[in-house]
């Protein structure tokens, strides 16, 4: 029976490891229900989808055209939607990404479907149910779908990749039509000159806030980050002051993250920036006040004077690491 | 230029959460409320585009109870030239019956444009500006931080993880915007006065059978009590041997 249809995502021909973490939580979801799992790849002709079966994929649908290497909205929703009616998937599962918040809707508005994106916790054991963080993480919804097909899905770093084989099958998709007189092209991807690690996907990010003084010093968080090899974050009262870029910031207008070590450098913890943090596993905060209420989520913190901690902070880092 | 620009009233983001008393929903007692931020994004673009091109018209439309009249009159306040409240008491949880809503009050507009906020900090789906596009057969585009229109046709980037996405669409168009896309210009007192007697007309809507109900709204567990290692550079030695030996995350 075709249950469970997981939408694969890609760069530059590799498929990317947060799309082994929807198969880990399809596959789970599919054991509950009784269903398969199939993965549709789309990508360029040279797009490699060896050992998925490892993941937990029954089939591996695979979509391949050097007009399909950058996300072409229209065109993938169509071919995910016309697989979907086709073969009569109940469920369509991707990640909450940058490509997977604009393509789950597409989806989802095609097939006439509910959606449920950014889950944390997702069970088939009665019904359909699903959890995720609202009101950017300071509170959460439980939800019963009770509809199909439904679109789900499912946030990076909260399911792990699965280790029960399957078979894997690949099986050779038509791209369809060219894509010719489409309404909305994508025509380029543009990369930074220095390749920049994604606040929302590093393991290890170091945050810096107005406690900083000047953007200058951002340097200093900079290279706490660089040491750990992290990335570099922002509270939201530096963006909205132009110290930094928005793609940096953390909290409730910004990215969610859950990594696992967060270091927030002169934060005090406003609420939308804590809704933002909250969930990564280990928290450190330095502060000069002690009262900020950053410590209140801080696992470990220090009080103190972050222009003498943090460059001592820093050195130590990379005694340990060998740096 | 024909503009419409769908927002939603939410609670504004220093709000701290309680779960009300059916525990499926928010306490809304003492909650101060305010238009999106993201759809203040999406309001300064229009705004901006019809100041550019020296005509056209900036609509409002939102979905929701009697209250969203509030919300819609703070974007006439930064300059909008009307509203349309789409009223229902209902409070839907699935984007696809609010996107089949706002669809079919935007496709009797006849609008060369349909700006959204990329998403509401209430349910943070991000769904409703996309399925609009798509409901429609638009071309659309999510999450903008960048946006030129010239001769029927607009180029716009998004930020992807660790990259930029650079998209060419055809008018008319739906768009959803980021911040970063403009800074949002504050109402002026000569703005909040004339947005009294802008018109804003109010129509009942009726909404499809949701798919998906809430169980529960309930708080996420508070974090484990953790502790200050000490004050000053001193500390620096305690914080690494408790990062590398107590946690492993170093």
């Amino acid at each position: 029976m075709a249950g469970v249809l997981v939408v694969l995502e890609q760069r530059s021909g590799t498929l990317k490891s947060v799309s082994h973490e929807v198969l880990g939580a399809a596959r789970t979801l599919a054991d509950e229900l009784g269903v398969e799992v199939h993965a549709l790849a789309i990508g360029p002709a040279g797009l490699k989808v060896d050992g998925l079966g490892e993941y937990g994929a029954d089939k591996v649908l695979c979509c391949r055209s050097d007009e399909l290497e950058l996300y072409q909205a229209s065109r993938y929703a169509g071919l995910a939607s016309g697989l979907a009616d086709a073969n009569g998937y109940q469920i369509v599962m991707l990640a909450t990404t940058a490509l997977g918040k604009d393509l789950g809707p597409r989806i989802a508005a095609k097939l006439g479907a509910p959606i449920a994106g950014d889950l944390t916790h997702i069970s088939g054991n009665d019904g359909l149910v699903v959890m995720r963080p609202v009101f950017a993480g300071k509170a959460t919804s439980t939800l019963k779908i009770t509809s199909t097909p439904c679109v789900l899905s499912v946030r990076p770093n909260a399911f792990a990749t699965g280790c029960v084989a399957r078979d894997g099958i690949v099986e050779d998709v038509s791209p369809g039509d060219s894509g010719a007189g489409a309404q909305a092209v994508t025509i380029a991807v543009k990369e930074p000159e220095k390749a920049v690690l994604d606040v929302a996907e590093a393991s290890i990010v170091v945050s810096g806030g107005r406690g900083l003084k000047e953007a200058e010093h951002f340097q200093l968080v900079e290279e706490l980050a660089s040491a750990l090899g992290g990335a570099v974050g922002a509270s939201r009262a530096v963006v909205d002051a132009g110290w930094r870029p928005h793609s940096e910031q953390v909290g409730q207008t910004g990215k969610t993250v859950s990594p696992n070590l967060y270091i927030a450098i002169g934060i005090s913890g406003a609420i939308q920036h804590l809704a933002g943090m909250r969930t990564s596993k280990v928290i450190v905060a330095i502060n000069r006040d002690q009262d900020a209420p950053i410590f209140k989520v801080a696992d470990y913190g220090i009080v103190g004077d972050l222009f003498a901690v943090v460059p001592r902070l820093t050195e130590e880092i990379k005694k340990v690491r060998g740096g | 230029m024909k503009i419409a620009v769908c927002v939603k009233r939410v609670p504004d983001t220093e709000t701290r959460i309680k779960v009300g008393a059916d525990g499926r929903s928010i306490d809304e007692g003492g909650v101060k409320f305010v238009l999106n931020p993201f759809d203040e994004f999406a309001v300064e673009e229009a705004l901006k585009l019809k100041e550019q091109s020296g005509e056209g018209e900036v609509v409002i439309i939102s979905m929701g109870g009697d209250s969203g009249q509030e919300t819609i009159r703070t974007a006439l306040a930064m300059g909008a030239d009307r509203g349309v409240l789409l009223k229902t008491d209902a409070k839907p949880v699935d984007p696809l019956v609010t996107a089949r809503v706002l669809a079919s009050e935007v496709e009797q507009g006849g609008y060369d444009l349909v700006l959204f906020g990329k998403q509401a900090v209430d349910d943070e789906s991000h769904a409703v500006g996309p399925m609009v596009g798509e409901l429609l057969g638009l071309a659309s585009v999510s999450a903008i931080t960048r946006l030129e229109l010239a001769g029927g046709k607009g180029t716009a980037e998004r930020e992807v993880e660790g990259a930029t996405e650079v998209v060419e669409f055809s008018l008319p168009a739906v768009l959803t915007a980021e911040k970063g896309l403009n800074e949002p210009r504050y109402p002026a007192l000569r703005g909040i006065m004339l947005a009294k007697k802008k018109p804003l007309e109010v129509k009942d809507v009726e909404l499809d059978e949701e798919g998906m109900v809430v169980v529960e709204l309930a708080l996420p567990q508070s974090r484990k009590e953790g502790r200050i290692v000490g004050e000053g550079p001193d500390a620096v030695p305690i914080l690494i041997d408790a990062l590398k030996n107590e946690a492993k995350v170093i």
